[in-house]
């Protein structure tokens, strides 16, 4: 695994950025690095030096949240800059404001956020108020040219696909990225947290919902649609058993071979 | 039997009227022959015979079927048979109201379970007061003959070149003309990871609306969905765009639809292309993780040759799985194990090699479409479960498998 910060595609002078959030521990409820931003976090340093690494927060600056922030710092990173903006209000514009001046070429986020509404919407209002590209579910970085980068997007099962992007993109990190490296205590002391004042825009819809702590969702029951009682309980007592299966006996080994091929053509699975 | 009923009017009147002289006669000819179970006696008082209840079942015991199934059998057999078997009421919606707007996912051409739950939440939003109509969005070649039944009224497919792989982008543009062309009340898209989810967000940023997200229900025009990662649920008035979780509404199951294909928007604007999609890249299958495999080869107890077993995997390009016994007795790691106390699988296609098909086997497999079984038992647990069964020797059909496939590639290779 690529850990020691060395950059594995030498790409000069490339800036980017990555939007850190403050995340709360699934178990503890305690603020936390968010899983998912620190995988972006990793991303970025594998792919340019810390120095040119910038990242950025937009939110409060409170003790809480400083030490979920200084989790980002322990993992080599000089400074954070933090967009004061209070509890509350949206902060695309903000950071709208901020990629537009710092001008980034590729700006990593994770997927969606831990607390507030989490809806995954950042990136992509980012990506159309900017103009930029966007790419989801981002497995790995391949390489960077000067206005394309070549990266592997995570599918479902596993799967992996190439795509070539054009600059500057924003992309979004999951699961499927590689897991981000522990925080230092040291660096994590060192670094610096630079509050810079930002727009403020309430997020007024907001105000309006009710939130709740989840409720369980009921498990769906099978339903059985049938006109009598005994209808109902032959289906609810029935076993259910894959019946119809095609058995072949009595044939040779090549001909079971054939039909095992053909069942595998079929449904594709073969390559 | 003929499906229509003819009725003799005058046997039900002998039948009625107990003081005919055919009386009986037209009685016993109605029942079959066999004795009436419940007659009117000679005082107009309703006589039971107990002993021509029910039937005498294959064991020699009396059955009582209380469905009333089988003392129908003299009368109208076919009738009761036709209505056992509810028939799904036909819906036809000329003039809708307004449009709802379903963006399905249909991996392989065919509705999933998730666009289905979508569908039966569109119908939930057109069945009001005024009927409105479910419009289906699709992408690429549609194979799905269910549409109908999945409660669909209007089809709009974007099929060709442009559309194939991934390309969101040209996606959004035909989503627009949909937009343009229909002006949806409603646009419903499923929240799965880099289908509806990603698609649905790009449009809601399109459009500049803020759509309700993780959506799990929706009642009195309010919607609910997760937030927090989960952690919290979040209530807020009913939004135009709307990602929605699986399981958010029961699929449609009583009516038919019209799915009627419309044609798709003329001239859509050309769209940007900022993503050029590659194509797959070859995984090591080895390297997938059990639980998201595919296409999982597993072995079990009936393994003599392993080194053909592990050659076949890598030839058929299969995640290796394994039995409980395979793996105690240090043929496979533990972690390939599948089952109860092992991984539950979601492989489409699952080939079991030489196993039994013990229960706790058979729940890790649950999930899986297809599944195909070799072994010499043709009467244990795996052959009853499996859509296909090959009742021969493993290592030789392992070995016929290989020759078969890597045959087809050399020849490939040959003509090429
Ligand atoms: C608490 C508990 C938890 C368990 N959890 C799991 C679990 O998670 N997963 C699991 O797999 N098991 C589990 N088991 C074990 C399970 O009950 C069975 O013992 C096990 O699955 C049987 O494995 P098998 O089918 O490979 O072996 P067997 O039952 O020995 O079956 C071997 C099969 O191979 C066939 N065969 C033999 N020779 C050949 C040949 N030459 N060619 C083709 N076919 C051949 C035989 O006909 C037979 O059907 C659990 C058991 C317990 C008690």
């Amino acid at each position: 695994m690529q850990r020691d910060g060395k950059e594995k595609v030498g790409a000069e002078g490339l800036k980017v950025a990555a939007l850190v959030s403050v995340g709360r521990h699934p178990v503890t409820g305690r603020s936390r690095r968010a899983e998912y931003d620190a995988r972006a976090v990793e991303i970025g340093l594998s792919l340019v030096r810390s120095g040119d690494l910038s990242l950025v927060h937009a939110g409060e600056c409170s003790p809480e949240t400083e030490g979920a922030l200084r989790a980002y710092l322990g993992m080599g990173i000089d400074a954070i800059d933090v967009l004061q903006q209070p509890a509350g209000s949206d902060i695309v514009p903000a950071l709208e404001a901020w990629l537009r001046a710092a001008g980034p070429r590729v700006v990593l986020c994770g997927a969606r956020g831990e607390t507030g509404e989490g809806s995954g919407l950042v990136p992509f209002l980012l990506a159309e108020r900017l103009g930029w590209s966007l790419v989801s579910g981002l497995a790995e970085v391949e390489s960077v040219e000067r206005d394309t980068m070549t990266v592997l997007q995570a599918l479902p099962r596993g799967q992996r696909r190439r795509l070539k992007v054009r600059l500057p993109a924003v992309v979004t990190i999951d699961a499927a990225a590689q897991p981000a490296r522990q925080s230092a205590f040291g660096p994590a002391r060192r670094g610096e947290l630079c509050p810079l004042a930002a727009e403020v825009t309430p997020d007024a819809a907001a105000r309006e919902w009710t939130t709740a702590p989840a409720r369980k969702r009921p498990k769906r029951l099978k339903i059985v649609k049938a006109s009598s009682a005994r209808d109902r309980f032959k289906a609810a007592a029935a076993k259910a058993e894959g019946s119809g299966g095609q058995v072949l006996t009595g044939i040779s080994a090549q001909q079971g071979a054939e039909a095992i091929l053909k069942l595998l053509r079929e449904e594709g699975v073969l390559r | 039997m003929s499906e229509i009923v003819r009725r003799d009017p005058r046997t039900e009147w002998i039948a009625r009227n107990r003081l005919h002289p055919e009386h009986d006669a037209v009685l016993a000819q109605l029942h079959g022959g066999a004795p009436a179970a419940q007659w009117m006696g000679p005082n107009g008082i309703i006589r039971r015979n107990p002993h021509a209840v029910g039937f005498i079942g294959p064991n020699g015991i009396r059955r009582i079927d209380r469905s009333g199934a089988q003392t129908a059998n003299a009368a109208g057999a076919s009738r009761r048979d036709t209505a056992a078997a509810p028939a799904r009421r036909r819906v036809q919606i000329d003039i809708p109201a307004f449009i709802i707007a379903v963006v399905a996912d249909m991996p392989g051409g065919r509705l999933s379970a998730h666009d289905r739950d979508l569908l039966g939440l569109a119908r939930q939003l057109a069945d009001g007061a005024v009927q409105g109509a479910v419009l289906l969005v699709s992408f690429g070649e549609s194979r799905d003959e269910g549409l109908a039944e999945a409660g669909v009224d209007r089809v709009v497919n974007f099929s060709g070149e442009a559309f194939d792989g991934y390309a969101p982008e040209q996606r959004l543009t035909a989503l627009g003309g949909i937009e343009r062309q229909h002006e949806p009340r409603h646009w419903l898209f499923p929240d799965s990871p880099l289908g509806g989810a990603e698609l649905g967000r790009r449009f809601a940023a399109r459009q500049g609306e803020r759509p309700a997200t993780q959506v799990w229900q929706i009642a009195d025009g309010q919607c609910t969905g997760r937030g927090a990662a989960g952690t919290i649920d979040v209530t807020r008035g009913l939004r135009r765009i709307v990602l929605a979780l699986p399981e958010c509404a029961e699929p449609v199951s009583d009516t038919v639809h019209a799915a009627e294909a419309v044609a798709p928007p003329a001239a859509l604007p050309q769209a940007l292309r900022r993503i050029e999609d590659l194509g797959a890249v070859a995984v090591d299958p080895a390297g997938v993780a059990l639980a998201e495999a595919e296409f999982i080869l597993s072995a079990g107890n009936g393994i003599r040759d392993w080194d053909g077993f592990h050659r076949t995997a890598r030839v058929l390009g299969a995640t290796e799985g394994a039995s409980r016994v395979a793996v105690d007795n240090g043929f496979m790691p533990r972690h390939r194990q599948v089952g109860a106390t092992g991984t539950w699988v979601t492989a489409r296609v699952y080939l079991a090699v030489g196993i039994s098909g013990a229960i706790q086997h058979l729940q890790g497999i649950q999930q899986c479409d297809k599944v195909i079984a070799i072994n010499t038992d043709p009467g244990c647990d795996m052959v009853k479960r499996a859509d296909l069964s090959v009742i021969a020797d493993s290592s030789e059909v392992l070995a016929a498998l290989v020759e078969l496939v890597e045959g087809v590639r050399r020849e490939q290779r040959n003509a090429a």
